[in-house]
């Protein structure tokens, strides 16, 4: 059977479709050259209505009223635009009190769509939009190099890479942060500390990466206003040797870090793209393979989670492993040479 | 050579799981139902695949590899009915319980009368209530359009008005549905269920019937104090199983082998619990299914036929797993931990595991953790679906689980746990009976393949419930009362059927076992010492009572109800773990 495979690459070609959930209006169009922070579409974010009683406004019955009603479903309106009348010898009209769209009109009453706030999706890449995907959002290409992370909190931005971490398991700590960071997309490993969190947000920092980080600041990485991606997870977990040389070889480049949160049903997690030097060719991605010995794998659960390693058997049949579970499971040859037994449902293809 | 009465006789079950796909395979072996194999594959609703067929055809590959069943025709086509050379099978079921729980809107008359259940009935399903509606509600009809196009619901449910009741607020408040709904794509509205004074039917469809999918459904709300949601069950079935058929790719494939008649696995649970609790009509207690899985835990209570279901997507072990945390506190969780870990340990292990569903324990610290965890999903879950039970069952005491009779426990973190003690321990912490009870483990998890598989073969429902499929694991009595720590309470003597005698005094505080056989039969006699109601019809009042031995034999819960562990953590630790191996081994 076909696995996903989360890519740690130098170096790809990267198609990805960003969608709204609902209908809107697209706003870049096929060819167009972006940055992850551009707009390329926008829908209504909290839609308001206004029903106008058309009847009571011109003094007549309900059926007399739908008469003198001057503007149909889909109309757009200004403030002030008269919607019915006149009526009679005193002219009575009635007029929009807001500008917006009538989506609605008979039985006496208009009902208006007016002109809300709206909410924006964000191309998240850098690179060419390579179609429009109907009212719901674009397809984009773009070339970096690509790490795939576990958890975002929703945000996207861009900017220069800064590297905080000189090992993958360092501690990020407030006393790193000084203002000769503001504006970068920060690199660091382990952060269990809310300062660290809310110290970026005051530079401002325009992301941050991170191996793994405290759970219990969960609700306020969710609360930052630079986007977070974890590549490992929550507890204090070293960033997987792959993804540590890719960051710490991109310092000063610019990356974008699209934090969007791990859906398995709209296929969307979060991700850091760094843009490529010069003269450096990508390749294209595979997306799931089956599981195959000298595949490189990632452990994704203790006691090994975050190792990665390469895959040196496939078990048959059912093993009972430490806690007592029967499973089955695979060898896995960790970069240190150890080779580990784990549930085959524990580890990930990596490429 | 013996004669099979049974007309339609292989019978597919697939079930899709949020985790694991799996395609059971029933065929008659001498004369009776039998469970010949599964195949168990991880679900493919999300990427690579995307299709949730693609798992399901691996899953019948693995199959046919156990079984050497051949199952499809040469153009890759199921084949049903199965044909003389013995390729394909006669009959497919099938229950689906992957995908995001359906975003409900429910409407009612009153806040607290058929909102309320317009709201239970949503929670007979996978579905998340994102809003409630009522005419005391101080929105007016804008806000509410406005509040239903912002939500987008999957689902509307209309519960409003008693037969007999009234009439024009109940289209009133339609108003904002039907103007909603015509301010959506067509393909895009969500569905509507009406379930309410049935007066109003005709009503309702011209209101809103060319605007939506309308399903009809039989009043919930019959009279001001009476609450019906199983009738009205079937219609959100039925929902289900369109709006899945939308969402979900390769579900329309699957609904197809079963004859349009896939359906929700807690549905399909409950319906075998339902089926049980006639069989045990004759108890006058009622027979409570538990079922844990990682989309949902669902608790299914049953009295004399009457189903009393209710699902929580926020209690399930796999990717809404963090949504405990909103419905408890870490050190709830923490107190059924039988090892010493620490509160950011947990907690950082429930969002790992929200980050991989399908991720195993390999430590005896992540298996403890989510044993606990498994725990307080089922407190939580029997606790919360306790206020639909009806008040004048046997039993019944503020805050404790009325008498049952069997309890049934299912799903994988029951099924699978290394040992039948740790299955016994989540179980008997998590639910608590009280009085006199027998826990079944549904071994296979098959339980809601055979309440899918009762409306085409109900023999082969009736043949598996048995001892094969659910095993015994003992006979519990949990004695309710209060006394200091140590002070006998209840004198047990008992004798099994081989003549083997036992006699001992049970100590408030203790958790006790007595031998007995696995399926054979013996008499208990209990004494009470103390004013304790040990489930023989009231408080300080003994008896004696025919007991079935399983795993465990007879085992005397005498740790009180509600259990109060020790507060000081080592202590609590020492507690659970010398629980743990109480019972002897299973």
């Amino acid at each position: 059977m076909q696995a996903p495979i989360t890519h740690f690459k130098p170096a790809a070609e990267i198609q990805r479709e960003r969608i709204m959930p609902g209908g809107g209006r697209i706003v870049a169009r096929r060819g167009q050259q972006v940055n992850p922070i551009d707009v390329v579409a926008e829908s209504v974010l909290r839609p308001e209505h206004m029903l106008l009683d058309i009847g009571r406004g011109l003094g007549l019955s309900p059926k007399d009223a739908d008469h003198y009603i001057q503007r149909r479903a889909g109309d757009e309106v200004g403030e002030g635009d008269v919607i019915a009348g006149p009526v009679g010898i005193g002219r009575r009209v009635v007029r929009s009190p807001r500008s917006g769209t009538v989506v609605m009109a008979g039985g006496g009453r208009v009902l208006l769509e007016l002109e809300g706030e709206f909410v924006e999706l964000k191309a998240g890449y850098t690179g060419v939009i390579a179609d429009i995907i109907g009212d719901r959002g674009v397809l984009i290409d773009a070339v970096g190099s690509l790490i795939q992370g576990v958890w975002g909190n929703g945000k996207i931005n861009f900017g220069l890479l800064s590297l905080l971490a000189h090992a993958p398991d360092d501690i990020l700590t407030p006393g790193l942060l000084d203002v000769s960071l503001r504006g970068s997309v920060l690199m660091a490993a382990y952060c269990e500390d809310e300062k660290v969190l809310l110290t970026a947000d005051d530079l401002p920092a325009r992301g941050m990466i991170l191996a793994s980080m405290d759970s219990a600041l969960v609700p306020v990485a969710l609360n930052m206003s630079y986007p977070i991606v974890l590549v490992e997870g929550f507890g204090k977990l070293p960033m997987n040797q792959d993804a540590y040389d890719i960051l710490n070889s991109a310092s000063r480049r610019e990356v974008s870090v699209i934090a969007e949160p791990w859906n398995r049903i709209t296929n969307t997690r979060p991700e850091v793209v760094i843009a490529l030097p010069d003269g450096v060719r990508p390749e294209s991605l595979t997306e799931s393979s089956p599981f195959s010995i000298g595949q490189s794998v990632r452990v994704i659960s203790p006691p090994y989670k975050s190792m990665v390693g390469t895959l040196t058997n496939l078990q048959q049949g059912l093993s009972v492993i430490p806690s007592g579970l029967r499973t089955q499971t695979a060898g896995v040859r960790l970069l240190n040479g150890d080779i580990v037994q784990v549930p085959l449902a524990n580890i990930e293809i990596i490429g | 050579m013996p004669t099979s009465l049974i007309d339609a006789d292989s019978v597919l079950a697939i079930e899709i799981g949020t985790v694991s796909t799996r395609v059971i395979l029933f065929d008659v072996v001498e004369g009776r139902y039998r469970f010949l194999g599964q195949g168990s594959v991880p679900t493919t609703m999300g990427a690579p695949s995307n299709d949730v067929s693609v798992g399901v055809k691996a899953a019948l590959d693995q199959l046919h590899d156990i079984t050497g069943r051949v199952l499809f025709n040469s153009e890759g086509q199921l084949v049903i009915p199965s044909q003389p050379s013995g390729i394909g099978v006669d009959a497919c079921v099938a229950t689906v319980s992957v995908g995001p729980p359906l975003k409900v809107v429910a409407i009612g008359l009153l806040e607290d009368v058929s909102a309320e259940s317009a709201k239970n009935l949503a929670s007979t399903t996978y579905a998340r209530v994102m809003e409630t509606m009522s005419l005391n509600d101080r929105r007016g009809l804008l806000e509410c359009l406005d509040t239903i196009l912002q939500i987008h619901p999957d689902l509307i449910v209309v519960a409003g008005g008693i037969e007999g009741g009234a009439t024009q607020s109940v289209i009133d408040l339609l108003e904002a549905v039907g103007m909603a709904c015509y301010l959506m794509p067509k393909e895009r509205r969500p569905e509507v269920l009406y379930a309410g004074n049935s007066a109003l039917v005709k009503d309702v469809q011209a209101s809103i019937g060319t605007l939506v999918n309308l399903h009809i459904a039989p009043n919930v709300r019959q009279s001001f104090d009476s609450e019906q949601l199983t009738p009205s069950q079937p219609a959100l079935a039925e929902i289900f199983r369109q709006v899945r058929s939308r969402q979900i790719q390769g579900i329309q494939e699957i609904d197809l082998w079963t004859g349009n008649h896939l359906m929700p696995t807690a549905t399909a649970f409950g319906r075998t619990i339902r089926f049980i609790s006639k069989e045990y009509a004759h108890t006058h207690k009622g027979v409570l299914g538990i079922d844990v899985g990682a989309s949902a835990t669902t608790v299914a209570s049953a009295f004399s036929g009457d189903l009393r279901l209710s699902i929580y997507p926020g209690l399930g072990l796999g990717e809404n797993l963090p949504e405990i945390l909103n419905l408890c506190t870490l050190g709830e969780i923490m107190r059924w931990i039988s090892v010493d870990v620490s509160d950011k340990y947990v907690r950082d292990y429930i969002y790992n595991k929200a980050l991989y569903p399908t991720s195993l324990p390999i430590t005896a610290e992540e298996l403890a953790t989510e044993q606990a965890l498994a725990c307080q999903a089922m407190y939580l879950a029997v606790r919360q679906a306790g206020k639909a039970h009806p008040a004048d069952r046997p039993g019944s005491m503020p805050g404790l689980l009325p008498w049952f009779e069997p309890i049934i426990a299912s799903g994988s973190v029951l099924s699978k746990a290394p040992s039948r003690n740790q299955t016994l321990m989540m179980v008997l912490n998590g639910l608590q009976p009280t009085g006199v009870t027998t826990i079944a483990l549904d071994r296979n998890n098959l339980a809601a393949s055979l309440g899918a598989t009762a409306s085409v073969t109900p023999l082969l429902t009736i043949q598996s419930l048995d001892a094969t499929n659910f095993v015994n694991l003992c006979t519990i009595i949990s004695p309710v009362g209060n006394a200091p720590l140590g002070t006998p309470i209840l004198r047990v003597r008992m004798s099994g059927d081989d003549g083997v005698e036992s006699e001992q005094e049970i100590m408030y505080g203790s958790l006790t076992a007595f031998k007995l056989p696995q399926g054979q039969a013996g008499t208990l006699h209990l004494t009470t010492l103390h004013k304790f109601d040990v489930g023989m019809g009231g408080f300080g009042r003994g008896g004696t009572v025919k007991v079935i031995g399983g795993v465990f034999g007879v085992v005397i819960d005498a740790r009180g109800r509600p259990l109060r562990l020790p507060a000081e953590p080592s202590r609590r630790r020492e507690a659970l773990n010398k629980w743990l191996t109480t019972p002897g081994s299973g």
